[in-house]
């Protein structure tokens, strides 16, 4: 940047800019996500893609429409809306009516994210909100985990998500995830592709994932849970690499960090050995967001040369 | 007579209890599942308001003011009391419906509210009329948050089945969604407020309260 006197700029913090934007982060989300949409397809047959696709669409439109209106600037180039969609179509079941993504699109990017100010002024993550809201509202079609036209072959079809069954699910179908649940948290490989994508291109440090499933790993060992049944099942490792990751709501720090995803691992064990629900990810994610701000404000590192606050 | 329809209309839109006054939340969120819940709670509040506001009114110039909330109180759960009997015999239903909030009306802070701020200072007439507004006002609010949480929550509308063509949304009969449906409709009065150029600037804390005025020049009393 060439800098003139007659120019000289003051201007608070960041001084160093990056080439990498929003879009950018978000574009690299969306090719993380992608291993998992195809697993999902393959999985759960196109109305997979057709509920994926409402959803998507439900949330760019309804932020579309919220900017006009507002008169604001128009926000949906960013890409966050159609990442806050992938993630709210992953936590739905195959067999919803499709109005029920349009509810919790609107509940996640009009409630939850423009009420309160946009992208980066959100409270909590916006597809959570989002899912919890359908969840309580409509239980049994939230929960009605079938898939209807069955495109791997299987032996069996399981009707529940593992967590809520008392028959074993074989863990390579966990770990592929050729078993019933919402779209997009079945299959681990895919997501765990998706880890893998998102560390390369260092959009997220390791930290979160990493500390919050290993806290479930070690809380289950302590209660004698089966370790891997616990890791590989329910929205576990979705939550743990794409929703508690979000910038937004997760600590600065990496101290911050490492407690957000302790407290996310002990409520989501809380819920899942004890709670009368079977999973407890989602719950867990929303109350540690809530927190965050506390979190950021106890573990703010000091500047240089700033000494020690009183 | 003018004055006279000013004070009823007062309660009803300007100085809305719930809306805008925020007085007497715990009822508004808590019996709103159902309209006609809303309906009965509004009703027997309004019931206690005038009477209680006519009594504080006759008497304001016999209670002292050293112990005029002990006597306020009084004067309001006695008429709870008889409310409560009267819902009891006649409409059990009710009854068993509003629950603990029945008693709790002696309580409500926008009877004791009107009582210190309106009944204690008024004539009578003008007493009874405030209190006929507040509870119009209060009525009105809570059938209509009940109204919204019922067709939205259970599909149907004073027990009404509306047959809708999608499910309804459980959360709004949880407390989230009340807590949401009355932000909402907030929202709503403040905007309605800003459009007919009525929006006045509120202060935080104390002296934005609407009593302030009062309150403090009992305190200096």
């Amino acid at each position: 940047m060439e800098l003139h006197t007659s120019h000289l700029i003051v201007s608070p913090v960041p001084h160093i800019r990056d080439a990498v934007t929003t879009q950018r982060i978000m574009f690299n989300v969306i090719l993380a996500l992608c291993p998992a949409l195809i697993a999902s397809i393959v999985i759960f047959g196109w109305r997979a893609l057709l509920v994926e696709a409402v959803t998507v669409a439900a949330c760019v439109l309804s932020e579309y429409l919220w900017c006009r209106l507002r008169h604001k600037e128009l926000t949906v180039g960013d890409l966050s809306a159609v990442v806050t969609g992938l993630l709210l179509a992953f936590n739905l079941p195959v067999t919803v009516p499709l109005y029920l993504p349009v509810i919790g699109a609107v509940t996640a990017i009009i409630v939850t994210k423009e009420l309160f100010g946009g992208v980066g002024c959100n409270f909590a993550n916006p597809a959570i909100v989002g899912r919890i809201t359908l969840a309580v509202s409509f239980p049994a079609l939230m929960t009605n985990y079938t898939y209807p036209t069955p495109v791997v072959a299987c032996d069996a079809i399981s009707s529940a998500t593992p967590l809520g069954t008392d028959t074993a699910v074989p863990l390579l179908d966990l770990f592929l995830g050729t078993h019933g649940g919402v779209l997009g948290e079945t299959c681990c490989l895919a997501l765990l592709l998706g880890l893998g994508w998102l560390l390369f291109t260092r959009t997220i440090e390791v930290t979160i994932p990493l500390v919050y499933v290993g806290t479930v790993a070690v809380l289950s060992l302590i209660f004698q849970q089966g370790v891997l049944q616990q890791l590989l099942s329910g929205g576990l490792l979705l939550g743990a690499i794409f929703m508690a990751t979000d910038y937004v709501t997760s600590p600065f720090t990496r101290k911050g960090k490492i407690i957000f995803a302790l407290g996310c691992g002990i409520i989501t064990c809380a819920i899942r050995f004890w709670g009368n629900m079977n999973e407890g990810v989602s719950y867990s994610i929303l109350l540690m967001n809530l927190v965050v701000p506390i979190i950021n404000d106890k573990t703010r590192r000091t500047p240089m040369g700033g000494g020690k606050q009183k | 007579m003018n004055e006279k329809v000013k004070i009823v209309w007062n309660g009803i839109i300007k100085e809305n209890p719930s809306l805008r006054l925020v007085l007497g939340t715990c009822p508004t969120l808590a019996v709103t599942t159902l309209a006609a819940n809303g309906l009965g709670m509004g009703l027997s509040a309004t019931f206690v308001l005038i009477c209680s506001g006519v009594v504080v009114s006759a008497l304001r110039n016999v209670i002292p003011g050293k112990v005029r909330l002990p006597a306020y109180i009084t004067i309001i759960a006695t008429f709870v009391t008889v409310l409560m009997m009267l819902v009891k015999a006649y409409l059990p239903a009710l009854n068993s419906s509003l629950g603990v909030y029945l008693p709790l009306i002696v309580v409500n802070c926008i009877i004791l509210g009107r009582a210190e701020m309106f009944a204690s200072k008024n004539k009578v007439l003008d007493s009874a009329l405030d209190g006929l507004g507040m509870g119009l006002g209060f009525t009105l609010t809570l059938v209509l948050m009940g109204s919204i949480r019922e067709i939205l929550g259970s599909g149907t509308l004073f027990g009404l089945n509306l047959h809708l063509p999608v499910e309804p949304m459980i959360v709004f009969i949880t407390p989230p969604g009340g807590f949401f449906v009355f932000g909402i409709l907030m929202a709503g009065v403040i905007f309605l407020e800003e459009k007919t150029g009525q929006r006045r600037e509120r202060k935080a804390g104390c002296a934005g309260c609407p009593s302030a005025e009062f309150c403090q020049a009992k305190e200096s009393e």
